[in-house]
């Protein structure tokens, strides 16, 4: 009997209370009335049964009694309804698209096998500080070989090449890889077979993405065995690697093996190799950091001039990506949950003081008999519902703005660039809701529910005890002072992203159109065939009608970040000179500077005639004369860079934040693109064509293109956009991060001036009796006024100082974003006192409104 | 209390437990227990419904106003005070007649279309 009346427990309580013993009885003489232990047992089981599917079933009727009853009551109170659900929807929302994006980029393992295991391998500096250079092939056969916490390592090297065949020729970022890299990755090709350890003696077998296995060759099922030629030499394609295969980025679309020469090159200073390596099952991380620098030791003995101030660095491959996307991902997140905070505190507000005004109603229902139970139960079924409307709709705003979300997405990280709202985030999603409904719906729903069974009826709607209100002034103080801390931090990072915004990038993007032609060896791999195709398009593009200049370069500011290489004064050691003495180089034609609007300070700009005949000549920029050339006229002064060949400075030229306008550039040197040396590869080659012009720059892309196409119909045209569009994009992430934020700092805004607003017009009908009262004795309107008002500003003052405090914190911690906006910045400060002033100034101002109309003669009806 | 002829409708068809204990209920008020042994009295023991399924019928009969509980109790000496009784109310008579004519109706359908041999 007592296993029956446990199992009766299914059964709601108020089930229970009406019919449980007769239940139980009835079972019982069923007992009696049976011999035997079969027919015993079938009984009992019988009634297990029954009790299951009847208690599920009784469940289900209160649910659907308790569902019509929350459609009719929220439909005839649809604004609270609507602004519950509002609420709901901005907190749920915001976090679910802050999550998603956290989620993809910080939490989520990456998509390999052992992902954990899988680490980068960099040179790094002596000293212990944070740099992180590529590495040479002799170092990194020298790792290698010689390694007990890794069981595996590869290399690779990012090149574009262009693929020629099957189309129009078209430029790709690929990846040239030794064959032990794809192997540590444990991704399986969908087609074909991977680039493994027999590419040491082929390697002509290229494995390519589905992306381009789709768009290039229509996923031909006879792709594997399939001839292409790459750069003008032939290959083959010997598999196809999934979708989901990014590695080392998103944009690598074929993978090459590298060829033998390259396995074989020995300088050990010529750095340009990524490793990755994947630890032994059992080492950690501390570990094999700790054998590496006993590695790094041995081979500085080993080579003490070449890797004198050479290092290892071992980084997680999980954490590829600058403390500056991690600390902009965590700021969302912060932001997001002060808006869920804000939301929740709105959301119990809401409901307490519903439930407040709905006393007599629960009052009444409790005397027909509804037990707390039943009472409780219908008032967290419509919080419920409110919640999951909330929740779905906010889902449906997270699903709309991750798209808006993926350039908080670090590009260096291998993975696809749009985060997906995945079965986690929908949970996640769910669970945020099922708090907010839960927590905010049914605690308050209880308590009033119990006090309904203490209070009585005559209590009605006048009461309001003093308790609640306190505890509904909390949540009115936590919501302004989390909006507080949201305006602050918004506004120090808008204030950082103007300052930034303004810096002079030493260039004006105004009308520049630039587009690459990556010209491939070894077709164009000597100068004079360079500079012929260079000329031709050059010509042509200048006479164009509108095009101011044009020139080419070896890279765009702010795109090509490398080619950085230690600068010899004359007459100076390279032995003794540090790897910190550098400066960014590239090759350009004349006009360069021009174009760019790069403006020449003193000497000259280069000339057709710099060519492989006359000496070399460089023009560098203001802060490399400071920092490299004696006191001084600079022209005729030389020193060498990358290589041996002196440079003669021929002019001197602006500063550019080659770096892009967030990082400090090193110096700039620039070389006469005739004088590049032959048998250098193409790398540093001039490819970036720029046009400046006194017409929209797109309407030149069309001629632009048929000039090329002219100059060589093998030649693919790549990343064509304006000039502007690069400056922008290097702030991109910042800029999407403030509106974010911003975005962020106004729904809290709202929903803490709703929050006083809510507040306050509770107070205000629920003391109708007592100002009445108090206008009736000979207060006047302005005390009222004053007594609002006074009400609102201590809520505001209460929450506004906290929050101060917070947002300095807060703004501490985000101090490396801030770019020398002091985290108590004393507009931003000021500006959200200010607002904080509207904020309680808005929220307040209907309540007061009704405070001055009440009629002093409420004071003397007996129930208002 | 009021009602109309589209309140009835609504019930229609009515589950057969429901059904069932409306006919129990037409003669005389009866407890749980013995709405239970009526029914598998009348159906020769092919139903005999399980304390569940008849309380939650009941409890929906009892909203849907079909039953309701009666404070008349049987003589002490008959009586268990932890039963309850119920009393089938004039909707819920209207209700039973009107589900029988619905299956009236339909055998009378049935028969003409030859389904049905002799009259039951």
């Amino acid at each position: 009997m007592r296993f029956l009346s446990a199992l009766l427990r299914l059964y709601p309580a108020s089930f229970r209370a009406d019919y449980g013993r007769e239940m139980q009885s009835i079972v019982a003489m069923r007992l009696r009335e049976t011999e035997g232990f079969l027919p015993r047992l079938s009984l009992w089981l019988e009634t297990i049964a029954d009790v299951i599917v009847n208690s599920a079933s009784v469940h289900f009727d209160i649910l659907r009694q308790d569902l019509r009853y929350t459609a009719r009551t929220l439909s005839r109170s649809p604004g609270f309804a609507l602004t519950a659900i509002l609420v709901t929807a901005l907190g749920v929302g915001a976090n679910t698209a802050a999550f998603s994006v956290a989620d993809f980029v910080l939490i989520r393992p990456l998509p390999y096998a052992d992902g954990d295991r899988l680490m980068k391998l960099w040179q790094s500096p002596v000293d212990g500080s944070n740099g992180r250079n590529e590495v040479s092939p002799l170092n990194y056969k020298l790792w290698a070989g010689n390694t007990r916490s890794f069981e595996s390592m590869g290399a690779h090297y990012n090149s574009p090449v262009n693929l020629v065949g099957g189309g129009e020729p078209v430029r790709l970022e690929s990846a040239f890889v030794t064959g032990s890299l794809l192997p540590i990755l444990g991704v399986a090709p969908v087609r074909g077979r991977l680039i493994d350890a027999s590419a040491e003696r082929d390697v002509s077998g290229v494995v390519i993405s589905s992306s381009l296995w789709q768009s290039r060759f229509a996923g031909d099922e006879s792709i594997i065995g399939r001839q292409i030629s790459i750069d003008g030499s032939p290959r083959v394609v010997i598999g196809v690697m999934p979708e989901t295969f990014h590695y080392p980025n998103q944009r690598v679309s074929i993978w090459i093996p590298m060829a033998q020469e390259q396995l074989d090159d020995d300088d050990i200073g010529n750095t340009y190799w990524y490793v990755l390596a994947k630890l032994k099952k059992g080492v950690t991380h501390e570990q094999a950091t700790a054998e590496m620098k006993v590695t790094a030791d041995r081979l500085r003995a080993q080579y003490p001039s070449e890797l004198a101030e050479v290092s290892i660095a071992v980084d997680r491959l999980r954490d590829e990506f600058s403390r500056q996307s991690r600390l902009l991902l965590l700021a969302l997140c912060g932001a997001a949950g002060c808006v869920l905070l804000i939301a929740c505190a709105n959301l119990a507000n809401l409901l307490l003081a519903r439930a407040l005004t709905r006393r007599r109603e629960l009052v009444v229902r409790a005397a027909l008999g509804a037990s707390r139970e039943r009472l409780v139960r219908q008032s967290v079924t419509e919080s419920l519902v409110l919640a999951m409307l909330g929740g779905g709709l906010g889902i449906l705003i997270a699903t709309l703005s991750v798209p808006l979300l993926t350039r908080l997405v670090p590009t260096t990280l291998p993975i696809a660039q749009v985060p997906t709202v995945d079965p986690r985030v929908l949970a996640f999603a769910a669970l945020m809701t099922l708090i907010t409904g839960l927590g905010f719906g049914a605690l308050p729903a209880w308590r009033s529910a119990g006090q309904v069974e203490l209070g009585g009826i005559r209590e009605g709607s006048k009461s309001v005890g003093g308790r609640r209100e306190r505890a509904r002034s909390a949540l009115v103080i936590a919501e302004v002072m989390a909006s507080v801390v949201l305006l602050i931090s918004a506004g120090l990072l808008m204030r950082a992203l103007l300052r930034i915004q303004d810096r002079d990038p030493g260039f004006s993007v105004a009308n520049v159109l630039t587009l690459k032609t990556d010209l491939p060896s070894p077709k164009y791999d000597s100068t004079a065939r360079r500079v012929i195709f260079y000329n031709e398009v050059l010509t042509r593009t200048r006479a164009l009608p509108g095009v101011v200049s044009a020139a080419y370069s070896t890279g765009l500011p702010m795109v090509m970040t490398g080619g950085v290489w230690r600068v010899i004064r004359e007459g100076e050691d390279p032995e003794g000179v540090s790897q910190n003495e550098r400066a960014s180089s590239r090759f350009v034609s004349p006009g360069y500077f021009e174009t760019l609007g790069i403006p020449l300070k003193d000497g000259r700009d280069f000339e057709e005639t710099d060519d492989s005949n006359r000496p070399a000549v460089a023009v560098v920029s203001e802060s490399f004369v400071k920092r490299f050339l004696p006191p001084g006229n600079p022209i005729g002064r030389r020193f060498t860079i990358r290589g041996d060949i002196p440079l003669t400075v021929a002019g001197v030229v602006g500063d550019v934040r080659v770096r892009g306008p967030e990082r400090e550039s090193e110096p700039q040197v620039y070389m006469s693109y005739r004088q590049y040396p032959d048998g250098q590869g193409s790398f540093y080659a001039p490819k970036d064509l720029v046009i400046r012009s006194s017409i929209p720059s797109a309407s030149l892309v069309q001629s632009v293109r048929a000039i090329v196409q002219r100059a060589d119909p093998e030649q693919p045209i790549s990343n064509v956009r304006p000039l502007s569009e690069i400056l922008s994009d290097a702030t991109a992430a910042r800029s999407v991060q403030v509106r974010v934020l911003v975005a962020f700092a106004a729904i809290a805004f709202i929903l803490a001036a709703i929050g006083i607003h809510g507040l306050l017009s509770f107070a205000v009908s629920s003391r109708q009796h007592e100002i009445g009262v108090r206008l009736a004795l000979g207060a006047q309107r302005a005390d009222i006024v004053k007594m609002v008002m006074g009400k609102a500003a201590v809520l505001a003052a209460a929450g506004v100082i906290p929050g101060l405090l917070i947002a300095y914190a807060a703004g501490r911690s985000m101090q490396s974003l801030l770019a020398g906006v002091e985290p108590a910045d004393v507009t931003t400060f000021a500006a959200a006192g200010v607002l904080c002033v509207v904020m309680t100034m808005l929220g307040s101002l209907l309540p007061t409104l009704r405070a001055v109309r009440v009629d002093p003669a409420t004071a003397f009806r007996s129930d208002a | 209390m009021a009602y109309e002829q589209s309140d009835i409708d609504a019930l229609l068809p009515l589950p057969p437990a429901t059904f069932h204990i409306l006919i129990a209920l037409v003669r005389e008020d009866r407890h749980g227990y013995a709405v239970i042994q009526d029914i598998e009295q009348r159906t020769g023991g092919e139903l005999r419904l399980s304390a569940g399924t008849l309380y939650r019928s009941i409890q929906r009969m009892l909203e849907q106003g079909l039953i309701r509980e009666t404070r008349d109790r049987p003589a002490p000496e008959l009586d268990d005070e932890r039963r309850r009784y119920y009393r089938i109310t004039k909707f819920g008579e209207d209700v039973a007649r009107g589900e029988a004519q619905r299956m009236a109706s339909l055998v009378r359908m049935a028969r003409a279309q030859g389904l049905v041999l002799s009259r039951a």
